[in-house]
Formats: C-alpha cells, sequence, structure tokens
C-alpha cells in the first residue's frame, strides 16, 4: 500500500467527506482520513476546521494513528486553543501508560504544543517523567524542559524544573545526561550570567564520562557546552584536551569541529613553550584536512572555520597547502573559500606551487572563480616580497589572452602592486595601455587613471590619455571621477607647460558642471592650491604615500577571537557574530577566549584582587566629593558614540544627553534622558502612533508619551495597561487623555508611573510591554526602560556600611565596565552616589552606591584617567564590546541575586577619556 | 537548533514540511484564526513564510547556488540535494551548522535504509513513515538516535501493540543505551564477517609529469554476522602500531615490516569504535553493528602507488586543428589485472569533427560531453597503451580561450593503492560459545580511481 494516493484528492468539498471519514465507525477508515487530512496540511492546505473530528480519534490504542493526530494537534492547537483543551485528558492519560514510547511520545507531544492553558497540565507529568525508570522517557523530558521554557520561563523556574534538569547531568544514561546538557545551555543562553549549567570540574569530569558513551549527536551538544567552561589553570585546561582529542577521530565532522573548538579555545591557557602545546597543535591538523574529503556542504563549513583557524594560527596548516588546491569538480563555493585559504598559507616557501595553480585557475570558466584569482594573484605578489616579480609576469601573460574581465581585474591588481612596490614595475605600463579601450568597470578604469596619474612623467602620451577619459566625464562613475581629477591634477604639477588647458578643463568640469558635493569639493581644493602656492601644491599632491600591506582583509583580532569561541557554528560560516544574525536575546551574550592567568598582569593592574583591596579601601580618601571639572561647552549635544555600541541593549534607540544647554553647570540637574522613540507606528496600530520616552523627576518616574492621530477617524476611550515587568512598573494613574483625539492631533501625556505591580522577568531584563486600546482596537507594542530610572534617591550608603559591605561582596561577583569621563556631580543628579574618593597613580578611583527601586544596591568602583590623551578613537571599537558586556551583565545581575533582601553587586568600572582628533572629550553616563 | 525541516521536489512543491521551533516561519497551515489569549500576551511578531522564501531564494534562483547556506531575513537555511530532492532545514539561532549538515546527510541515509532511493514518489509513498521518523529523531530541533539499526525496531509502520514489557523496554534502553547500533540476542548459524577495503586514489599532475597533489582516501566496509554482542578487534599496517611493536624484535623484523607499513595521515571511525583506546594505544576495538557498515575512513598522502601514469601532448596546429597524444602507462604487477578503464580526453566547445585511432580498447567522440572517451576492459600491469586524435575546429570570434580541462582517468584495480593491509579481525564473544577460529572471515581490496587527472 502506498501513501501517494492521499496527495491526489483535490476536488471540491473535500473537507465535507473528510469530515465524514473521520467519524466512521470503522478504525482502519478514520486512519485512512487522518492521513488525508496530513497530506493536506503538509501542501498547504488549510485542514484547521476538522480540528474536533481529528481529536476525537485521539483516543486509540493504535500508535501510528496516535502519532498522526499529535501531528495534526501540534499544528493546529494554537489556532485552537479551547479545543485543545480537550485532548490534555487524553495526554495525561498517556503519560502514565505502561508502554514507556507511549509516555514519551505524549510528554515530546504536550510540549510542542504552545498553548498554555495546556502547558499548566503538563506541569505535572513533565515532573513525573523526569524522574521515569527509563532513560527514553527522562531524555524525552529533559528536551520538554527547554520546550516549556521557551514558553513560559517563569513557570519553568517556579516549579523547579531547572533543578530537576541539573539533577540529570548526573544520570547514568548517557543520552538523558546529553539531552539535558543541550536543555541547559539552551536555556541559559538566555540568562548569560546566572551559571545555569554549573560548570565545575566534577561536574566537567561527569560530561567527559557520558562523553565518551554517547550518541554523535550527544557529543556535540556536551562538546559545544565544554567550550563555554573556563578552566581554572592551565593543568586543568590541558586534562580537558587530553580528553577531548580522541574525538577528533569521529566519523561525524561536527564533532570533530566542535573538538577543534574547545581544543582552539583551551589552547590559550596552555604555555606556549611546553610540549603539550605543540603536540596538541600537530594533532590539529590532520582531522582539519579530514574534513575536506567529506561531503561538498561540509568541506564549506569546515572551509569557513579553516579560514578563521588559519588566521588564528598560521601554524597548525602551514604544511598543508596542498590540499587546498582546487579540484576541477569542486562545486563553486567550496572553490572560492579554497582560494581564500590559499593565499592566507602562501609563503615564500610555497609561492611557486600556489602561483602555478592560480595561474590555472585564471583559464577556468566561472566568472566570479576567475576574478578571484586574478586578484589573489596580486595579493601574493604583495604578502610574499620575493614573488613580486613573477606575479607581474604572471598578470601580464594573463592580459595577453585579452579576456576582458581578466585584464580588467589584472590591471586592478597591478594597481596595488605599484602602491606596495613603487618605482619598480613601471616597465610593463605600455602594456596595460594598450588595454585602455577594452576597460569598461569603474574599478578599472579608475585603477588604469590612477597608474597614468602617479606615472605620469614616464608616460611620453599621457596627457593624451587622461583627455581620452575626459570626453565622457559626466557619464563616469563618481569613483573614476574623482581619480581622473586627482591624476590630471598630478600630470599638471609634474608637466604643467604642456598641460595648463587640461587641468583647467577638468577643473571646471568638476566645479562647475557636477552635482556631485565630493567631486566639487575636491575641484576646489585643488583650484584654490594650485593658484595660490603650487609649491605646497606640489608637496601635498606629490607627498609620498604609505605602502599597502597584506593585512588588510584580515579579519579584525577581537572579531576573530570571538569567531573562534564559534568554531561549527553558522556564525563561523557567516564570519559575523551572532547578534549580526539572530533576533531576540541569543545572540546578545558575547563569547570572548579565555585569558592566561601568568598573562594577564595588565589586567590585575587595573581590577586589584581583593587582598589588595582590603588595603586600599582601608587608605581611603574619604573626603568630600571633589568638585567636577568643568565640562566644555564643545561637546553640547555631542552624540553618544557608545550608543552604536549599545544599540543591542537598548533597541534602536541613540542615547543622547537632551539637556546639553545645562551641561555648563554641573550644579544643574543632569537628569540622562533618551532619545524619543516611536514605539507604536501608525502602520501598526491603524493610525494610531505612540513615540515617547522614560524619565524620573523629583523622585518619581514618568512615561512621557506623544500620542497622534494619523488616521482619518477621531479616536476615544483610551486606556493603558503594563504586563507584569522585572521592576513591577505600573501606571498610577489612568491614561490622561479624556477628550477624543481628532485626526492629525497630537497630544502629549505625562503618565506617573510606580513599582508596586507584580513581578516577573523579563528578558532583556529591562523589557516593559504595553497594551494600549481605543475605541478601535487593541495595540501592543514593547519599550525597553533605561535602567537609570530605577535609581532611588535615597542611594547613598554609609561610608563604613559600604566598606563593610565591599569587602563582604565575593569576588567572582566582579564585573567590570568601562565608562567614560564619568562625573560624579552628573551621576549623582542620576543618584549614583559617590561614596569615597582616592587618587592611585594619577588616577581618581571613585566608590559609588546606588539604588534600584526594588531594594538592591549597586556598589561601583570607577576610575577615572582625567584627560588622557593615549586613548583615540581608533580604539574604539575594543572598548565598545568590553563596556556592552559590562553593562549587560550589570543589567541582569541584580535580578539573578535574591529580591528581597539588600543584595550587593560590585560593580567596578573603569573610566577614561577618549579624546578626539579635534580635542572634543565624549561624554556620557552608560 | 534546527527550527524546522523542508523537502521539495524540484519545482519546489512542498513534499515534507515538519516545524520543530516557533520563531520561524509556517506554512500556510498556521491558519489564519487569529490567536484569541488574553488581552496582555504580547502581540506575535509578523510571520514570513519561510518555505516559500527557500523556493523563491534558492531553488527558482537563476544563478548556480553559491553556498549551501542561505541567510534570507535573518532565516538560515542549510540544504542539500539528493537526485532531484531538496532537503532544507531552516534556523533562526546560531546553530552548529555542521551538525545540521550531518544530520541531513543521516537523514537521507534513514530514508534510503527504510525506502530505498530518494525520489519524489517515494517520499510521497511514505510520507507518514517520514512524519514518524522525523518525530523520532529530531526532537526541538536537537538530533536523537538516528542508527538505522535501532530504528527499525519500533518505527516499523506496522504498530507495537503486541510487545511484551520486556520487549519495551528493551528497545528503550537499546535507542537510549551505550551501544545504541546494535540489539541484543542476535544469532547466525554461521558466524561470517566481510572486509572490503575500498580506496579511492586521487591524482592531478602537471603536464610535465609532477605530481601535483596525490592521496588516497579509503574505507574498511564491514558486513558482520556474528551472533551475540562479540568484541572485535581490527588490525592493520599501521606505521605506528608496527614500529612500536619493532622495537620489541629484532632490528631486522622492524625493517622488513616496516617496508610493509603505511603512514596514515588520518583515520576517523564509525561510533562503535572507542576512540579513547585508539588514541591512547592506537588499538582499533569495538562492538560492531549488524550488517553493513562503515568502519572507518582513512587519508595517506605517502608512497602512493600510482596505478595509471597518463602522458598527455597536445599540439595547436593553426586556428582550425588540434593534435592530440595521450600516453597511459600501467605501473603495477604485472600478475593483475586493472578493470574498467576509460579516459577522458576534453575537446574544445567548437569542434566539428574527431578522428581517432587507438591502439587497445575502444575510442569515440562524444559531442555532448565535449571529450574523447576511450575504454579499455582489462589492462594488466607494466604495459603502456596509446590514442592519438586530430580535432576540427570550427573559426570562431570568441576571444575567450578554451580552458583545456585536465585529462582525466576513471579505473580499478584488485589491490590498495596505499599499500594497507588488513593483518588481523579477531572476535571475542565470551557469552556464546564461538570463538575467533569459528569465525569466517573474507577481505577483499578494491582500489578505485578518484579524482584522477592530468593537467594538458
Amino acid at each position: 500500500m502506498t501513501d501517494s494516493k492521499y496527495f491526489t484528492t483535490n476536488k471540491k468539498g473535500e473537507i465535507f467527506e473528510l469530515k465524514a471519514e473521520l467519524n466512521n465507525e470503522k478504525k482502519e477508515k478514520r486512519k485512512e482520513a487522518v492521513k488525508k487530512v496530513i497530506a493536506a496540511m503538509t501542501v498547504g492546505k488549510d485542514v484547521s476546521s476538522l480540528f474536533p473530528d481529528v481529536v476525537n480519534c485521539m483516543q486509540t490504542d493504535n500508535l501510528e494513528l496516535k502519532k498522526l493526530v499529535y501531528l495534526y494537534l501540534m499544528n493546529y492547537a494554537k489556532s485552537q486553543p479551547d479545543m485543545a483543551i480537550m485532548a490534555v485528558n487524553s495526554f495525561v492519560k498517556d503519560c502514565e501508560d505502561p508502554n514507556p514510547l507511549i509516555r514519551a511520545l505524549a510528554v515530546r507531544t504536550m510540549g510542542c504544543i504552545r498553548v498554555d492553558k495546556i502547558t499548566e497540565y503538563l506541569c505535572e507529568p513533565l515532573r513525573k517523567c523526569l524522574k521515569d525508570e527509563d532513560p527514553y522517557v527522562r531524555k524525552t523530558a529533559a528536551v520538554c524542559v527547554a520546550k516549556l521554557h521557551d514558553i513560559n520561563a517563569q513557570m519553568v523556574e517556579d516549579q523547579g524544573f531547572l533543578d530537576s534538569l541539573r539533577d540529570l547531568i548526573a544520570d547514568s544514561n548517557p543520552m538523558v545526561v546529553a539531552n539535558a546538557v543541550a536543555a541547559l545551555s539552551e536555556i541559559s543562553e538566555s540568562h548569560p550570567n546566572s551559571n545555569l549549567l554549573d560548570l565545575n570540574p566534577q561536574n566537567i569530569n561527569k560530561l567527559l564520562t557520558a562523553l565518551n558513551e554517547c550518541t554523535e549527536w550527544g557529543q556535540i551538544f556536551i562538546l559545544d557546552c565544554l567550550s563555554n567552561y573556563n578552566p581554572k589553570d592551565e593543568r586543568e585546561a590541558q586534562s580537558i584536551c587530553e580528553r577531548v582529542t580522541p574525538r577528533l577521530s569521529h566519523a561525524n565532522s561536527a564533532v570533530v569541529l566542535s573538538a577543534v573548538k574547545v581544543l582552539m579555545k583551551f589552547l590559550e591557557l596552555l604555555p606556549k613553550e611546553s610540549d603539550y602545546y605543540n603536540t596538541l597543535l600537530k594533532k590539529l591538523s590532520p582531522p582539519l584536512v579530514t574534513l575536506l574529503s567529506g561531503e561538498p556542504e561540509v568541506q564549506y563549513v569546515a572551509l569557513r572555520n579553516i579560514n578563521l583557524i588559519v588566521q588564528k594560527r598560521p601554524e597548525i596548516l602551514k604544511q598543508e597547502i596542498k590540499v587546498f588546491f582546487v579540484k576541477y569538480n569542486d562545486p563553486i563555493y567550496v572553490k572560492l573559500e579554497k582560494l581564500d585559504i590559499m593565499i592566507r598559507l602562501a609563503s615564500q616557501a610555497n609561492i611557486a606551487q600556489v602561483l602555478a595553480e592560480l595561474k590555472e585557475y585564471a583559464t577556468e570558466v566561472d566568472v566570479d572563480f576567475v576574478r578571484k584569482a586574478v586578484r589573489a594573484i596580486g595579493r601574493c605578489a604583495i604578502k610574499v616580497e620575493q614573488s613580486a616579480e613573477r606575479c607581474v609576469s604572471t598578470l601580464l601573460d594573463l592580459i595577453q589572452t585579452k579576456v576582458n574581465y581578466v585584464v580588467q581585474e589584472a590591471i586592478v591588481v597591478i594597481r596595488d602592486i605599484f602602491r606596495k612596490y613603487p618605482n619598480k614595475y613601471e616597465s610593463i605600463i605600455a602594456t596595460l595601455c594598450e588595454n585602455l579601450d577594452s576597460l569598461d568597470e569603474p574599478d578599472a578604469r579608475a585603477a588604469m587613471i590612477w597608474i597614468v596619474g602617479e606615472y605620469a612623467e614616464r608616460i611620453d602620451n599621457a596627457d593624451e590619455l587622461l583627455e581620452s577619459f575626459l570626453e565622457g566625464f559626466h557619464d563616469e562613475s563618481t569613483q573614476v571621477q574623482l581619480t581622473l581629477l586627482t591624476a590630471i591634477v598630478k600630470l599638471f604639477l609634474k608637466k604643467p607647460s604642456e598641460t595648463q588647458e587640461l587641468v583647467q578643463q577638468v577643473l571646471s568640469l568638476a566645479t562647475q558642471d557636477s552635482d556631485n558635493p565630493d567631486l566639487r569639493d575636491r575641484g576646489y581644493i585643488y583650484w584654490r592650491l594650485l593658484s595660490t602656492d603650487p609649491v605646497t601644491a606640489k608637496e601635498v599632491v606629490l607627498s609620498e604615500k604609505p605602502l599597502i600591506s597584506e593585512e588588510t582583509d584580515l579579519i579584525e583580532p577581537t572579531l576573530l577571537d570571538e569567531l573562534i569561541c564559534h568554531i561549527g557554528s553558522l556564525a563561523s560560516v557567516y564570519h559575523k557574530p551572532p547578534n549580526a544574525f539572530v533576533e531576540g536575546s541569543h545572540g546578545i551574550h558575547r563569547k570572548h577566549l579565555p585569558i592566561q592567568h601568568s598573562r594577564s598582569g595588565a589586567t590585575t593592574s587595573v581590577i586589584p584582587s581583593q587582598g589588595d583591596l582590603l588595603g586600599d579601601l582601608l587608605n581611603l580618601d574619604l573626603g568630600p566629593p571633589v568638585n567636577v571639572p568643568q565640562v566644555s561647552s564643545m561637546q553640547m549635544g555631542a552624540v553618544d558614540l557608545l550608543g552604536g555600541g549599545l544599540d543591542s541593549l537598548v533597541g534602536d534607540k541613540i542615547l543622547l544627553i537632551t539637556t546639553c544647554s545645562t551641561l555648563q553647570s554641573a550644579e544643574l540637574v543632569l537628569f540622562f534622558m533618551y532619545l524619543i522613540v516611536v514605539w507604536l507606528p501608525a502602520v501598526k496600530a491603524k493610525g494610531l502612533e505612540i513615540c515617547g520616552t522614560f524619565s524620573r523627576r523629583q523622585g518619581h518616574m514618568y512615561m512621557d508619551m506623544t500620542f497622534t492621530n494619523k488616521a482619518l477617524q477621531h479616536m476615544s476611550d483610551f486606556a493603558i495597561q503594563f504586563n507584569k515587568n522585572s521592576f513591577g512598573m505600573i501606571p498610577t494613574s489612568p491614561l490622561p487623555i479624556h477628550t477624543p483625539l481628532m485626526p492629525s492631533q497630537t497630544i502629549e501625556v505625562s503618565l506617573p508611573l510606580n513599582t508596586i505591580g507584580p513581578v516577573m522577568k523579563m528578558d532583556p531584563l529591562n523589557n516593559l510591554q504595553v497594551a494600549v486600546k481605543n475605541n478601535i482596537d487593541v495595540f501592543y507594542f514593547s519599550g525597553l526602560i533605561p535602567l537609570n530610572i530605577f535609581f532611588v534617591e535615597d542611594g547613598k550608603m554609609e561610608r563604613q556600611v559600604f566598606l563593610a559591605t565591599w569587602k563582604d561582596i565575593p569576588t567572582r561577583m566582579n564585573c567590570s565596565t568601562r565608562l567614560r569621563n564619568t562625573v560624579s556631580g552628573k551621576l549623582q543628579s542620576n543618584n549614583i552616589y559617590t561614596i569615597a574618593k582616592r587618587n592611585v597613580e594619577g588616577q581618581d578611583m571613585l566608590y559609588q552606591s546606588l539604588k534600584l527601586t526594588n531594594g538592591i544596591w549597586i556598589l561601583a568602583e570607577l576610575r577615572i584617567q582625567p584627560g588622557n590623551p593615549n586613548y583615540t578613537v581608533r580604539e574604539l571599537p575594543q572598548r565598545l564590546s568590553l563596556s556592552n558586556r559590562g553593562i549587560s551583565c550589570f543589567l541582569t545581575f541584580p535580578f539573578a541575586l535574591d529580591q528581597g533582601s539588600p543584595t550587593f553587586l560590585n560593580l567596578r568600572a573603569t573610566s577614561w577619556v577618549l579624546s578626539h582628533t579635534t580635542g572634543t572629550p565624549f561624554d556620557t553616563l552608560f | 537548533m534546527i527550527g524546522g525541516l523542508f523537502i521539495y521536489n524540484h519545482k519546489g512543491e512542498v513534499l515534507i514540511s515538519r516545524v520543530y521551533r516557533d520563531d520561524i516561519g509556517y506554512v500556510q497551515w498556521e491558519g489564519s484564526i487569529r490567536s484569541s489569549s488574553s488581552y496582555l500576551s504580547p502581540p506575535s511578531p509578523p510571520r514570513r513564510n519561510a518555505v516559500d522564501a527557500f523556493r523563491v531564494n534558492v531553488i527558482h534562483a537563476r544563478q548556480q547556488v553559491r553556498s549551501p547556506v542561505t541567510n534570507i531575513a535573518r532565516t538560515s537555511f542549510f540544504h542539500v540535494k539528493r537526485s532531484n530532492i531538496w532537503l532544507a532545514a531552516v534556523t533562526k539561532q546560531n546553530v552548529n551548522a555542521a551538525m545540521v549538515f550531518e544530520f541531513l546527510y543521516k537523514m537521507c541515509d534513514v530514508m534510503s535504509a527504510y525506502f530505498g532511493k530518494i525520489s519524489e514518489e517515494n517520499i510521497k509513498n511514505n510520507f507518514v513513515l517520514i512524519y514518524e521518523l522525523l518525530d523520532e529523531i529530531l526532537d526541538f530541533g536537537y538530533p536523537q538516535n538516528s542508527e538505522t539499526g535501532a530504528l527499525k525496531t519500533f518505527i516499523t509502520q506496522q504498530g507495537i501493540k503486541g510487545q511484551t514489557k520486556e520487549e519495551q523496554s528493551q528497545i528503550t534502553s537499546q535507542v537510549t543505551g551505550q551501544i545504541g547500533w546494535r540489539r541484543e540476542g542476535i544469532k547466525y548459524r554461521r558466524n561470517e564477517l566481510f572486509l572490503d577495503v575500498l580506496e579511492s586514489v586521487n591524482l592531478l599532475m602537471s603536464p610535465q609529469g609532477q605530481v601535483l597533489s596525490a592521496h588516497v582516501s579509503g574505507r574498511v566496509v564491514m558486513k558482520s554476522y556474528l551472533s551475540g554482542m562479540p568484541e572485535c578487534k581490527f588490525g592493520m599496517n599501521d606505521k605506528i602500531v608496527i614500529d612500536k611493536a619493532g622495537k620489541g624484535g629484532t632490528t631486522d623484523e622492524a625493517v622488513k615490516s616496516g617496508k610493509q607499513s603505511i603512514a596514515i595521515d588520518d583515520c576517523t571511525f564509525h561510533q562503535c569504535v572507542r576512540l579513547s583506546k585508539f588514541d591512547s594505544e592506537r588499538s582499533i576495538s569495538f562492538i560492531p553493528p549488524d550488517g553493513e557498515y562503515e568502519l572507518m575512513r582513512y587519508r595517506t598522502t605517502k608512497d602512493i602507488i600510482l596505478p595509471f601514469r597518463v602522458i598527455p601532448l597536445v599540439r595547436e596546429v593553426g586556428r582550425t586543428k588540434l593534435e592530440v597524444k595521450v600516453v597511459i602507462k600501467s605501473n603495477f604487477k604485472p600478475s593483475l589485472l586493472a578493470q574498467k578503464i576509460e579516459v577522458r580526453i576534453p575537446t574544445p566547445l567548437n569542434t566539428s569533427g574527431v578522428q581517432v585511432i587507438c591502439m587497445k580498447g575502444k575510442a569515440k567522440y562524444k559531442a555532448s560531453e565535449n571529450a574523447i572517451v576511450w575504454k579499455i576492459k582489462r589492462m594488466a600491469g607494466m604495459k603502456e597503451s596509446q590514442i592519438s586524435a586530430e580535432i576540427e575546429l570550427l573559426p570562431t570570434n570568441d576571444k575567450k580561450k578554451w580552458a583545456r580541462p585536465p585529462i582525466s582517468m576513471n579505473f580499478e584495480v584488485p589491490f590498495a593503492p596505499s599499500g594497507l593491509k588488513v593483518r588481523y579481525l579477531k572476535v571475542f564473544e565470551s557469552k556464546l560459545n564461538y570463538s575467533d577460529h569459528d569465525v569466517i572471515k573474507w577481505v577483499r581490496y578494491i582500489g578505485r580511481s578518484g579524482i584522477y587527472e592530468t593537467r594538458c
């Protein structure tokens, strides 16, 4: 019997027929009917109207039929939650079935039904199944906890399922362990600092034991989890590595890559001189090469990862360049990746071979591949100096082929070679000039023009050549126009007598006839330079250019380190950090390579260890808070640079200091406000637009909103309600809009808030979900509350209390963040109080306290380096990533602690001053 | 983790669609009924139709597929293609990419083990079974036990009504157990095993006869028909093992055995092999699955016996004529016979006619494949054969030069080009009364050409 016939019924009244069949007396008929329903569902027909009839078929002892009904339920339960309740009884009953397969099936399916009412009933059966005698049921229940957490995280915590899950790590069955690890890892991704997994040496040992016994998939879960562990010293790192290395011989490439990830991370902790370090490096290379004999898709994933590994540790694969030679039958995506790695591995030792290969590739058919091969030759020339000559002659050979795109690509790379080795290969310019007519791509044209301009004095007919480009000046792309302008000015400076006319022509074309401001500006600059001081013009225009190096295409080191922590995953395939392509909270937590303790001297000087700190604190200079340094008016309205880095945290808002007019005097209230953002766009809310921000004034919190009616009818009967949130924030009064809102009318309201409402943890912590109702409909939106509105006025702590509690705080709770040019007065106006201050090595240390509305105290140490000119804007990205992480710790940490009793978080912060090229200090609170 | 799995036919029609995670877009069967849950439940995000996105952007894309991983609107699609069937896994998270592909391969294996070739017809015929399998081997997007041996014990499409309690617990312990790939209580009247050493030898040679790259990728495939839970130990002429053993004996022996031993660059094993033991002692011990499976894969690059040498000579005579001469030399013991020899000499696209003369076998110009295909049924070792061809070309204006693809070769030889030899495969089963001597063992070596190319 075949099932394909179910796909073919396509008559009218089909639903009606199915309904009749589903209610047929004969069991076989009913089964047939359910199969038809599933087939219809697969091809995209809406069969939701059959819900009650299908659910009726659930009470059966036929497992196949039961599975089909369950499949249907999983897809439609959400659309019919009330009906889905009908199925609950059957699920609960099945969870007690003597057959473990049925028990597991029931608990597995229940978790997939995302209906609140059903989840409530799920708790009891799930609790039982987590302790079931049969491992098959337990392993299914473990995954079910993750499912439930996805639906209702709070309930999972309240019901203590996380603890049960943690208990399963010690389970006797390896598959149960593996699934528990997978579930915990996923759950902990949404609580980055909660240490849910509780990775301690004992648990690590359990995981390593299970690693030897569980399925290939289980091994992947465990290895991925292990890679998040930070061994306490090199001994521990080494012993874990020893137990992970056998996985490199696994047939499953994902097991191999995950093992590579663990080893690459822990290598950071091993001393470079040790024998083990070098043995480990040697062991890494063969399995990576073996990955290339797999299926093409896995090869692709492997190559993307090898690309990272080669940049991080080139020594691993430096001998293996041959395996990256392209095969004729490789899929194009494998070819392109191999090419990339070949160039990274190219060195003086193998350059001859590499060049021979590249030349071969340049004659292939795929245009992208050929172009990349030509580019690669240029990169070799720049990377390996000894090969430059040979590369140039290879490129010349390629130009002789007259294949249009090869010629153009070759000219572009030859320009780069000239930039690296000036005055060395001009003899080939004549050949290049022969191909002038065939260049039709802007890149190639610009490259050629640049070459002519740069070597104008050696090209007899340079003026003619450039003039030929000038004819269609306005049709060229901006890039070509700009280059042409510069080239002609260069030519003029070198041969002023013959080219005066030409330069005037180009200057007028650029300044008078062009709409492009860049071009006009450049034109005017040249014009004035040439007319006022030709000598200076010569110095400026013909100055020596910095040489280019091959490092330009390498991945930025901090990003590379982060990607190394993601080996095997999508991030490593895209070469992007997870938050660039993952929505929601999963991507926010950034991973870092572990830091070797013996090398961390720099860090310890910034964050003194506990012992040092005790001494330091006793010597605190407990004077009054110092005067706030005057803030220059230059910074008024300076858009916060950090804002970009905070985007992931604060949504799409840009932090802006709104009270800039008051900045001159630090005594004025400097409450940091957030930019007003559109919370609810009109298109989503039938014409109602709400934008607003949060603020704290005179000890009260407000939600300042602007309602705009962009619809054609009036709006009335406004009401607002908040969902439960982390701080129990609720409106104190109803929404003060009493008159109907007329079309295109705008009204501003300020809604007072307090924090006595019900508390529920949100993700991210400061997320607030709001419902607004009017006579038309109910609309929902959510926004992030800036944390500083929760800082209460009585956040000033007694000095002695501060000292005592500071000492009590366990060091492991420290998290450090970096703030910039923070000023205690400004902090104070935001209810962050400076308790003590002292000066260490020319840096101001501020000790501060603040208190949140829910009674949590936060203590912080702030380090200020006044006017330190060493930090420049260029260092910004690196710092940003640090501050980002610090603040996310800051946001999530207090919540993990007990809410009722005052608990302390030790937030040590370091700040620095950023000096802009103009000397403007940039400034912000967070 | 994996958010959903779709199977499409070549037209892009959905054959199977299973969604595991809410975050990815639904197929139309989400239904149009809006959630009537409470006033304050957060609004659900707009659903993009993931199924359609993949069809439009990948299956129907005009360009050749540039990557097996595609990101469309923050949703990642992994796909593999089997004949004209597309399997796509979808996710919105930062999943382990290698795992997703391995899973898709495994999924194909499982499907083939259940119903043979993966074709539209077979998938439609077995869609209920496929859904049942997908429910079992992927839970919330996490791959679970996907060994066919274990799956076949309880996913049968027959219902499992008549099982006793013991049988049930046996099934669950097998699915979750340490030896998930083999069930207990297997009995054979005749204990027998077959070992196939299958190698593919890959070569890339320059026109001048210089080896640019050469490697052998080999597989040891075992068919075991053994009773009980046999403990097996496999030995081969691995250089590291032999050198270690040789230290004990006289130097003479070491030298002698050293000659026959081979250096293995890297090897990977079926999950039944105890990897920690291999890592520490380099011994390969395992309890095999029943029936056929791949015990190990390996790769060697040193001292490879290249069974054939191809010597090309291409001469362009004017613009409209090419002269090609190719000599092949067999390079192995004269007593052995190579089979299924095929030499493929590419011809330019503007070929108008070809005249071929060959000493042995048959040669033909195949216009549709743009190649001269020269086939020889058998050829003994240490022989030489030659083909010469004259290719007439149509004059063209096309400036683009002919890419001159390499000359490729196919063959099969009855030895292992890497030099690998099976030394022993010992079987121990303590509970049943058969010993290593009672097991009938067969070993066979087959060397095939992988990508065996000579540039011309």
